[in-house]
């Protein structure tokens, strides 16, 4: 029982940071028809930002400033820094490409993303950063009553991705931007003749996604304590099958696939092996994949002849 | 905010509007090359282009230069086999660098004392290169099948874990047979009908046939049915299918030939290195195969081709050496200014700007503290000599350079490009000389330092450079479009 709470616990934590990058993954692709390998580096790129935030407060030992305070700066910085990151790779990189062929943008995703990867490891070095969590936030405050023990870094972790999640359906169901968020996906020359500023568009939702991706980094960060240049890699292969799994380009089913991901991820830890989890976590991928071509609440899109 | 049109504008075709140009031949000399050229048949070229490599060799380069060749034909022909799939049937495979390290592990296993023990496997190579390849064109099928429900990007993600199983396979599977992380080693040469291939001078020329035959074959392929059901199915499947063109047959097809190759390749990877380990196989590598295939132009044969070799000469054989990468740079920056600034006027001022400003900023920082100018340029040779009272390279007091000097510098270098790019006119032409200076800065204190980082660095660049000039690849001409 203990296991299994512990279990639960950590797969909504890591499931939460998926659902926010996949999130990200899902608002780029259904606007763009883009498959952006770079998302994952920015989520490293926000987790660097988050280190550097405690370094510049006077490290995790001795902080000179309230935690909360630290905390706030962390994911008000990354959020800001990495969303203008991702309006100005969107800006340089993939609008002089917006009709070109659908193969061009992709591979230059995968340039920005190597190009981000090998530049931290320029600045950076290849060896991994520790946020050491635990000297500034014990461990002990949080809830902890019998088998549930969830510190308070996982409680705010939780809280806070579903408060961005809610955040982002009110924006792209309640605002004018979000509506034409939703225009220029459905179809963007319709949208640019019924006077939508396009180019602004699809720089907003580039700012949001960027924003969660540097959000979740952060939260990586402080769970996960270690940080380094390729992080992003694997965190983005399994964000991005969240985003597939969930059905791509709709916000519920990025919750929900990065939900699934996280959970069967720490099942499998805890229960199985984790040397397994990434087979295993394929083929689930591939298992929905097959069973349903547009993921769990995508919806199939009528073919136009 | 103003809306600006994106695309072609309405009622315009791109393909009427370049109708002209597709008929033109250029008048003089020029056009007169092209038009003969042009007449060369494609065997013949084809045959031209071998017996030029098969010169190489004789050269006299030594085995180094030898590895790098071999290495570039392997990359070539990796490159022709990814066409297939990518260029021809327009299915982004991700996965087939899994396909390569299948080869190599296959071939591993079946010519070393891994299996069967204690005397192991010892297949001679015409034995190993079929089963091996058989086997890649089942497991191509295999993993082709999720293509038959799955289209465009659904497909690379699901081929992409591909790639990543094989690797946590590799790794963590049967690790007494497969080796783990410490792979298989002590593999036998290529050897068959009384002959080993031990020298890179073999592996060269064995490498060589095996992409000239590569080639002949796949474009037999090409002009055959097959090779028109491929394009037919790229450019629209409906269409494709409603001409009972069997669309799912189609398309496992160009996923197991893709396979074929990249195996075969593995193969003689394996046999030349003797050795496999799970990291030849990573994405890293993959990506670099796509780079070459894009590079050269997806869809030609030629581009991926000319695109590998270019990739693998000027990561391995020249980017390198930190002296013979500070031509590459300096060479690149010097052409592409002289190439684009016009009128000459300006190039001059530009480059005299650039000079100057050198010399008296280096003056200037001198005068304010020794030790900001103490590290003095780092690439050796006569660009030492040549700008050593140009850039500012500073040391610390045990004469060492400082990495964050080079890093900040990185970072407001791009910040520059990018505000280059904004600009037009005079003001991007002001901006044009510290631009270069500092570039030579950050050159000098950093790049050159960390080459094995920078040409990284520079593959992503070119990357992204490449593909906004030139979307289509530098050989590419037709119009490839992912389903």
């Amino acid at each position: 029982m203990r296991l299994f709470v512990q279990e639960l616990i950590n797969g909504l934590t890591q499931g939460s940071v998926y659902a926010l990058l996949a999130l990200g993954y899902s608002m780029v692709y259904g606007i763009l028809k883009l498959l952006n390998f770079a998302h994952g580096d920015l989520y490293m790129v926000g987790a660097f930002i988050g280190y550097f935030v405690i370094q510049w407060f006077g490290g995790a030992a001795h902080l000179d400033a309230p935690v909360a305070l630290v905390v706030i700066v962390m994911f008000v910085l990354a959020a800001g820094a990495v969303g203008a990151l991702g309006v100005i790779i969107e800006r340089f990189a993939y609008r002089p490409l917006r009709d070109a062929p659908r193969i061009a943008p992709l591979i230059t995703a995968l340039g920005v993303s190597f190009f981000l990867e090998n530049t931290a490891l320029l600045f950076f070095g290849g060896s991994y950063r520790i946020y050491n969590t635990s000297r500034f936030i014990s461990f002990s405050t949080g809830i902890h009553i019998g088998v549930l023990n969830v510190d308070i870094v996982r409680i705010m972790v939780i809280v806070l991705s579903v408060g961005l999640m809610i955040g982002l359906r009110l924006i792209v169901n309640r605002t004018k931007l979000g509506r034409q968020m939703r225009a220029v996906a459905a179809d963007r020359e319709a949208a640019e003749m019924l006077g939508i500023d396009v180019d602004f568009t699809i720089a907003a939702t580039f700012f949001l996604g960027s924003a969660l991706a540097g959000v979740s980094g952060v939260m990586a960060g402080l769970v996960y304590n270690s940080v380094w240049n390729y992080m992003g890699f694997t965190a983005g292969l399994y964000a991005f099958t969240a985003a597939v799994v969930g059905g791509i380009g709709s916000i519920g089913g990025a919750v929900l696939g990065g939900l699934l991901i996280g959970l069967a991820q720490s099942f499998i830890v805890g229960y199985v092996s984790s040397l397994y989890t990434d087979l295993i976590v394929f083929g689930i991928l591939i298992a929905v994949m097959l069973a349903r071509p547009t993921g769990l609440l995508g919806r199939a899109q009528l073919q136009k002849v | 905010m103003t809306v600006k049109p994106t695309g072609p504008s309405i009622g315009a075709d791109e393909w009427v509007a370049r109708e002209a140009a597709r008929h033109e031949h250029p008048p003089g000399l020029r056009g007169a090359v092209e038009r003969r050229l042009a007449r060369v048949g494609w065997w013949p070229r084809l045959a031209i282009a071998a017996l030029l490599g098969a010169a190489i060799p004789q050269l006299g380069l030594n085995d180094f230069q030898l590895q790098i060749g071999i290495n570039a034909l392997i990359l070539a022909t990796l490159a022709v086999g990814l066409n297939v799939a990518v260029g021809w049937a327009g299915l982004l495979d991700l996965g087939y660098i899994a396909f390569y390290g299948f080869g190599a592990y296959g071939f591993a296993l079946l010519s070393s004392n891994q299996l069967n023990a204690p005397h192991g496997i010892h297949f001679p190579a015409y034995a190993t290169m079929p089963i091996v390849m058989v086997a890649a064109a089942v497991l191509g099928l295999l993993v082709g099948l999720p293509s038959r429900r799955l289209i465009g990007d659904y497909l690379a993600i699901v081929t992409l874990f591909f790639g990543e199983a094989f690797q946590v396979f590799t790794n963590n599977v049967a690790t007494s047979k497969l080796g783990g992380p410490n792979g298989i080693f002590a593999l036998d040469p290529i050897r068959g009908f009384g002959a080993r291939i031990t020298t890179n001078q073999g592996y060269f020329y064995l490498m060589l046939i095996l992409l000239v035959a590569t080639i002949a074959v796949l474009h037999l392929l090409d002009t055959s049915r097959t090779g028109r059901a491929w394009r037919a199915v790229r450019e629209d499947p409906l269409a494709a299918a409603t001409m009972t063109i069997p669309v799912n047959r189609v398309k496992l097809m160009a996923f197991s030939f893709g396979a074929m190759v990249a195996a075969l390749t593995g193969t003689v990877f394996a046999a030349q290195q003797t050795s496999v380990f799970p990291t030849d196989f990573d994405t890293s590598f993959l990506i670099l195969i796509y780079a070459a295939l894009i590079l050269g132009g997806v869809g030609s044969i030629a581009g991926a081709v000319l695109g590998g070799l270019v990739i693998e000469v000027a990561l391995d054989g020249v980017l390198r050496s930190p002296t013979e990468a500070g031509y590459v740079f300096y060479g690149l920056i010097l052409v592409t200014m002289l190439a684009r600034l016009r009128p000459w006027r300006r190039l001059g001022a530009v480059l005299s700007a650039t000079v100057g400003l050198g010399f008296a900023a280096h003056a200037i920082v001198k005068a304010i503290s020794a030790s900001a100018v103490a590290g003095g340029p780092q690439s050796s040779s006569w660009i030492h000599a040549a700008l050593k009272y140009w850039v500012i390279v500073p040391a610390t007091k045990a004469g060492s350079i400082p990495a964050g000097f080079g890093n900040v510098g990185f970072a407001i270098l791009i910040a520059m490009l990018i505000a280059l790019v904004q600009l037009k006119g005079r003001w991007r032409a002001v901006l044009l000389a510290p631009t270069v200076y500092l570039a030579a800065c950050v050159w000098e204190a950093r790049l050159i330092v960390e080459p094995s980082i920078t040409r990284l660095i520079l593959l992503g660049a070119i990357l992204i450079v490449v593909m906004n000039a030139r979307p289509q690849g530098l050989l590419g001409t037709r119009r490839v479009e992912i389903i």
